[in-house]
């Protein structure tokens, strides 16, 4: 029985019907896959069928909080939207911080699955407990953080929402969902899933406590796990005074930035676009979502340029590189303007950027005629940058509308699709992996397209003390990382916890919190069970070992400057013992007794 | 005398403050029952916590129909003695901060007590917006700060005079 942690219940509105149901949630599932990530994935492969069209009716977009949402454990605030995403067909988990899954857990559900259609935009309004289906008609088109305003203005001061931008309901296939009007599930392309749903947001506001299964035992773990945190160089310090930026310097140091659309991987202009010149110029103020005590995100201002004085969260390292060096700007308040650009119009930053870096790219080299654009777009300009950004922002022209959707339908529409430095149609981040080596297993193996956070290799190749250039060990790293990511996307609470905890710290807080038996190993069980559950959905929706792979550049080009100069990525020397530890065949299947291991054999 | 200081500027928003409040007076993770209260200002993200002053004059005391708020003159804490309230809210009406306010049961009147002199929320903010300190030890800090900036003003007026 779920003592804690969960409150139990899931809230199912059909978009088509506007029927709305209370149900209670399988508490088989809830142990076998906590909440969020693992849960949502569940779901999705019992009632939907993976080879559907992600925009249409018959896709499900469920916004899911983990058992340590809405309680006092460190930066558990994380609201998880998964779904068949649009940028790729794959299974999609996307999370955001802010206040929107705290929020949600205290109306009594601990997820909202969103099926169907509507006719006419709507919104839902979750005031505790009770739920209507409202129109939208005058909020859509509106900003992500002016449709927050809007929806607040509306239902209550104090309510935290969703919004999507109208990118999302132009269904960029970069779209986002943005939660508080800033903070932003970036990836997959999750908020063109939403728009075509015609959802323009949901408001949450309850007054129910969230329950834990032995309060003594938990507030002793918390207090534990918070008190590893602050005293962490980069969770306790590092983060804090530069945000995630303090990356800049340092991967571009180990001659991991890519650069000019990774045809480099070391930016020389890399400090004036660093964590330390943030700070210096930019910042306003740290932001700490729920129950953070990290506090990476920024608030930063515009000091130059045509938006000049605009407030906005971020920008991330990620952010920082994608339209920094990937595009060779140096240029630090064009970078910013283009981050909150992102924000507002609900646009994946880390996709923009280097889906604007492949265009200029395509443009340099003369693979697209020079008329499609309607300005220069040459790498090191950040005007040029901005520009394209406010063409996709805008879908703007046919130019603009390409942009939208991401690099890899750009450059396969001007038929140089191996320029876009992607995995599985998804723009990998700011990690090259030519110099970061198991950042290459980790792209081209990661379910939902390439990605950093589910097996941030970074953390222990570059961070801790392995080596960077070496092959041995990567799999096995990668491998231990995504099933740890998996279990902790699956509690509700921030990555970013693990630079301090381990799966001893996670696992004794979603324990105390909920009851559940759960050690160190069976928290990494129930990570690798979720890890293989999106295998399967994947491989159901036609994915295969082929899809596994990387841009032709990152596997053949070396890297021409910086302290990888020379390198490449082998990522055949990884991919075999990758699938072997992971108990796959060589297709990347599977085997029968994986699953069976696993308790998962029905769902192949 | 010990009061909670509040430093807007440090504030991050993250209301872990708000989770432990409610924690140490319900033994339960409810906002809703939390006596500190994080302020958003989403449209330039900017945040202020508020919290009971424990004012010298304190309104709600004056109030009061049945004495259920009194001063502590040793703590300087406006305490709150449920058995006495009968919920009639004036002292809600009266603070002129909506630091007192209802429970997540919308009957119940709530307030800062500071945790009997060991606040639960200045243990979670780590960037140090919350404070637990001696007035005369906050006022003197103060002074230094600006007597300080006026140090290198004055040095420079010196030379200039000279």
């Amino acid at each position: 029985m779920i003592k804690g942690g969960f409150k139990g219940k899931l809230l199912r509105v059909n978009l088509t019907t506007k029927e709305v149901k209370s149900e209670a949630l399988n508490e088989e599932w809830a142990q076998k896959y906590l909440g969020g990530r693992g849960y949502g994935t569940r779901l999705l492969l019992e009632e939907i069928d993976p080879k559907i069209d992600p925009l249409s009716e018959e896709n499900k977009v469920i916004f899911a909080t983990g058992p340590l949402d809405g309680t006092l454990a460190p930066s558990s605030g994380r609201t998880m939207v998964i779904t068949k995403g649009p940028l790729n067909g794959a299974i999609a988990c996307s999370n955001a911080g802010g206040h929107f899954g705290p929020a949600l857990k205290h109306t009594g559900y601990d997820m909202i699955v969103v099926e169907g259609k509507s006719a006419e935009p709507v919104y839902i309004w979750i005031n505790k407990g009770k739920v209507e289906i409202r129109s939208a008609k005058e909020i859509w088109g509106k900003l992500a953080d002016e449709s927050d305003e809007l929806i607040r203005e509306q239902t209550h001061p104090l309510a935290e929402t969703m919004t999507i931008g109208p990118a999302g309901e132009k269904l960029s296939r970069i779209s986002s969902v943005m939660f508080n009007g800033h903070r932003a599930s970036g990836r997959t392309g999750v908020g063109a899933a939403v728009g075509s749903k015609n959802l323009k947001g949901i408001a949450v506001r309850g007054n129910e406590d969230t329950p834990v299964a032995d309060p003594e035992a938990f507030m002793k773990a918390i207090y534990k796990a918070r008190d590893i945190l602050s005293k962490d160089a980069f969770a306790g310090q590092g983060a804090a005074m530069l945000g995630t930026a303090m990356l800049v310097n340092v991967i571009n140091g180990v001659g991991a930035f890519p650069t000019n659309n990774a045809q480099d991987a070391y930016f020389p202009e890399a400090n004036k676009i660093s964590g330390e010149t943030l700070r210096e110029k930019n910042l306003i103020r740290n932001e700490g979502c729920a129950e953070c005590p990290i506090a990476c995100g920024r608030v930063t201002v515009v000091k130059s340029g045509p938006y000049k004085g605009t407030i906005g969260g971020g920008p991330e390292y990620e952010s920082v590189w994608s339209f920094g060096a990937m595009c060779g700007v140096s240029d630090l308040d064009a970078v910013i303007s283009a981050n909150h650009l992102c924000d507002k119009y609900g646009i994946d930053t880390i996709s923009m950027g280097s889906t604007v870096a492949c265009a200029m790219e395509l443009y340099e080299k003369g693979y697209m005629p020079k008329e499609d654009a309607p300005f220069e777009l040459r790498f090191g300009s950040g005007e040029a940058m901005l520009k394209a950004v406010e063409l996709a922002c805008k879908q703007e022209g046919d130019f603009g509308k390409l942009l939208a959707q991401g690099s890899y339908r750009l450059a396969e529409h001007y038929g140089h699709p191996e320029l876009s430095m992607s995995a599985k149609k998804q723009e990998f981040p700011a990690y090259d992996p030519r110099g970061i080596k198991g950042m290459g297993l980790e792209y081209a193996t990661s379910n939902r397209g390439a990605c950093h956070v589910r097996g941030y290799g970074t953390a222990v190749e570059v961070l801790g003390d392995a080596d960077q250039y070496a092959y041995e060990g990567k799999a096995a790293l990668i491998k231990t990382l995504q099933d740890l990511t998996s279990a902790l996307d699956s509690s509700g609470i921030c990555l970013f916890t693990t630079f301090g905890l381990s799966a001893n710290e996670l696992a004794e807080m979603v324990s105390t919190a909920t009851g559940f038996s759960i050690d160190a190993q069976e928290f990494m069980k129930i990570g690798e069970r979720i890890w293989n559950i999106e295998k399967l959905f994947n491989l159901k929706a036609g994915f295969t070992r082929k899809d596994d792979t990387l841009p032709p550049r990152i596997l053949n080009e070396p890297i021409k400057t910086g302290p990888s100069k020379g390198h490449v990525e082998d990522l055949g020397k990884m991919l075999d013992e990758y699938y072997q530890l992971r108990g796959w065949d060589k297709d990347s299947v599977p085997t029968d007794e994986k699953l069976k291991e696993l308790e998962v054999q029905i769902l192949k | 005398m010990k009061v909670l200081m509040l430093d807007q500027a440090k504030c991050t928003g993250c209301r872990a403050c708000e989770y432990a409040c409610s924690f140490e007076h319900t033994g339960k993770f409810n906002p809703l029952d939390s006596r500190i209260k994080v302020n958003e200002f989403w449209e330039d993200l900017t945040f202020v916590p508020s919290v009971c002053l424990q004012c010298e004059r304190a309104y709600c005391e004056e109030v009061c129909p049945t004495s259920a708020l009194t001063k502590n003159p040793e703590t300087g804490v406006v305490e709150l003695n449920k058995e006495k309230c009968i919920g009639c809210k004036q002292c809600i009406v009266a603070c002129p901060w909506g630091s007192i306010k209802l429970d997540h049961t919308g009957k119940d009147v709530i307030k800062c007590d500071n945790c009997g002199g060991d606040p639960a929320c200045i243990k979670v903010c780590y960037p140090g917006a919350l404070s637990y300190e001696e007035v005369e030890d906050i006022t003197n800090l103060k002074v230094q700060e600006t007597a300080t900036r006026l140090k290198e003003i004055a040095k420079d007026l010196v030379k200039g005079g000279a």
